[in-house]
């Protein structure tokens, strides 16, 4: 019965763990209390949707977005993939937002005093809504690996962030996504803080068939989602 | 093989330009904004900081809210009463742009979806050190009647449902509702798992 059908829960065997004291920012953000079982109603089963006229012609082309002068510096590529939820099924008309530093490692953010350029033909942020079969698609710059405070020489692998909606306020989802053969990423809290048995899921694939013939590599990086259970609303 | 739920990572400290690029000064356009309205209905403010485990302000999280119009109804296909005013019920902000960073919304009072749960309004919590966001849910303290009778509140008990309450206080621009959320202590706030 669709009215009532609500979401898996979250899987806290592919999640990393709230506390996770390699990673030095945890230990005093991570909520010490277990967390309330919430019964799944009409305000948990719905959510914000945006449609494909929520995103620009250029928005998922991190090249052109920002490009003043001239392209951006660094290497071009294709990032691609499929987001579906655990029982197989594509999820179409989602937002994808996305943002990363430049091919020198540093974000264009005040914050960021990494000792690396700015450059001006690339913000690093980027939307796209997933089409009818879950597909989504952008064109970037490989980001580069930089510097960060939580332990002495400790730099994060290449990562793009990915934020995504999915059919409730329960499929939220923010992730990181890897670089394949990065050796930094046996080094990184943040990577390691997930479950030993995931950690490849959020590690991207070289995809020759997603790659155009010179002019850009492609990464495929599928994405999943909470999948659906036939729960009785309770409230 | 059926596959496995994508692993959340931190929104980490450099989410400004991606999430919230209008409100932190970048020259893009954003798609979510800390205000919602709804013609002919009052306006109301939230107010509040996100504490750490020393209790020190919180300076780059990101909060999200999603609540139904002041009719109680979600701007969503599954709400069984089909559509509502035209109030899209989805903000954001980031809490590093105002002094002592607070998060601001400018929104209206959701009115009760008709469950026999309390007006309430799903809060989402993301910041650097938090490698899964939390949900939590704010409600009101000029509710008492309908918080007295809301199933969610009574599961929680009296020693912990005060953190899900907002303050009202009546400021000269329309009621004002505090809401500050603690990770850790004492007033650590109720998070769910839904
Ligand atoms: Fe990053």
């Amino acid at each position: 019965m669709a009215a009532a059908e609500g979401f898996a829960p979250r899987d806290w065997d592919s999640h990393p763990p709230y506390l996770s004291p390699d990673y030095k920012s945890t230990p005093l953000r991570a909520p010490t209390k277990p967390l309330v079982i919430l019964p799944q109603s009409l305000s948990e089963l719905t959510g914000p949707v945006y449609g494909q006229d929520a995103v620009g012609p250029l928005d998922h082309d991190l090249t052109k977005l920002a490009a003043k002068t001239a392209e951006p510096n660094g290497e071009r590529i294709i990032v691609a993939g499929q987001v579906r939820d655990e029982d197989g099924r594509p999820v179409p008309n989602i937002l994808l937002e996305v943002w990363q530093p430049n091919a020198a490692g540093r974000y264009n953010h005040d914050d960021d005093q990494h000792d690396a350029p700015i450059d001006p033909n690339f913000l690093g942020a980027g939307r796209c809504v997933t089409d009818d079969q879950g597909r989504y698609r952008f064109i970037t710059i490989k980001p580069g690996a930089y510097p960060w405070g939580n332990h002495f020489n400790a730099w994060r692998p290449n990562h793009i962030h990915f934020s995504l909606f999915g059919p409730s306020i329960l499929t939220r989802l923010i992730t990181q996504m890897y670089f394949p053969g990065d050796p930094l990423l046996e080094l990184d809290p943040i990577f390691n803080g997930v479950p030993a048995a995931s950690r490849q899921l959020l590690v991207s694939k070289l995809s020759i068939e997603l790659s155009e013939p010179e002019w850009a590599l492609g990464y495929e990086f599928n994405i999943c989602l909470r999948g659906r259970l036939a729960t009785p609303l309770e409230t | 093989m059926a596959p496995k739920q994508t692993p959340s990572q931190t929104i980490g400290p450099y989410f400004s330009y991606g999430l919230t690029p209008e409100q932190y000064g970048y020259d893009y356009k954003q798609l979510v904004g800390n205000t919602l309205a709804e013609d002919g209905v009052e306006g109301i403010t939230i107010r509040g900081q996100v504490f750490d485990g020393n209790g020190d302000s919180v300076r780059d999280a990101v909060i999200e809210l999603w609540q139904a119009d002041s009719q109680g109804r979600y701007a969503h296909a599954r709400d069984p009463r089909g559509s509502n005013t035209g109030f899209g019920g989805f903000a954001r902000v980031g809490t590093g742009t105002l002094e002592g960073h607070f998060f601001e919304f400018h929104t209206v009072k959701p009115g009760a979806i008709g469950d026999g749960q309390a007006p309430h309004i799903t809060v989402v919590v993301f910041m650097r050190g938090l490698l899964n966001h939390v949900y939590t849910r704010l409600y009101f303290s000029d509710e008492a009647a309908a918080n007295g009778a809301d199933p969610v509140l009574a599961q929680i008990g009296p020693d912990r449902c005060g953190t899900l309450i907002a303050q009202r206080q009546d400021g000269a621009d329309g009621p004002v509702y505090q809401f500050d959320i603690h990770m850790q202590g004492d007033r650590e706030t109720v998070f769910f798992d839904a």
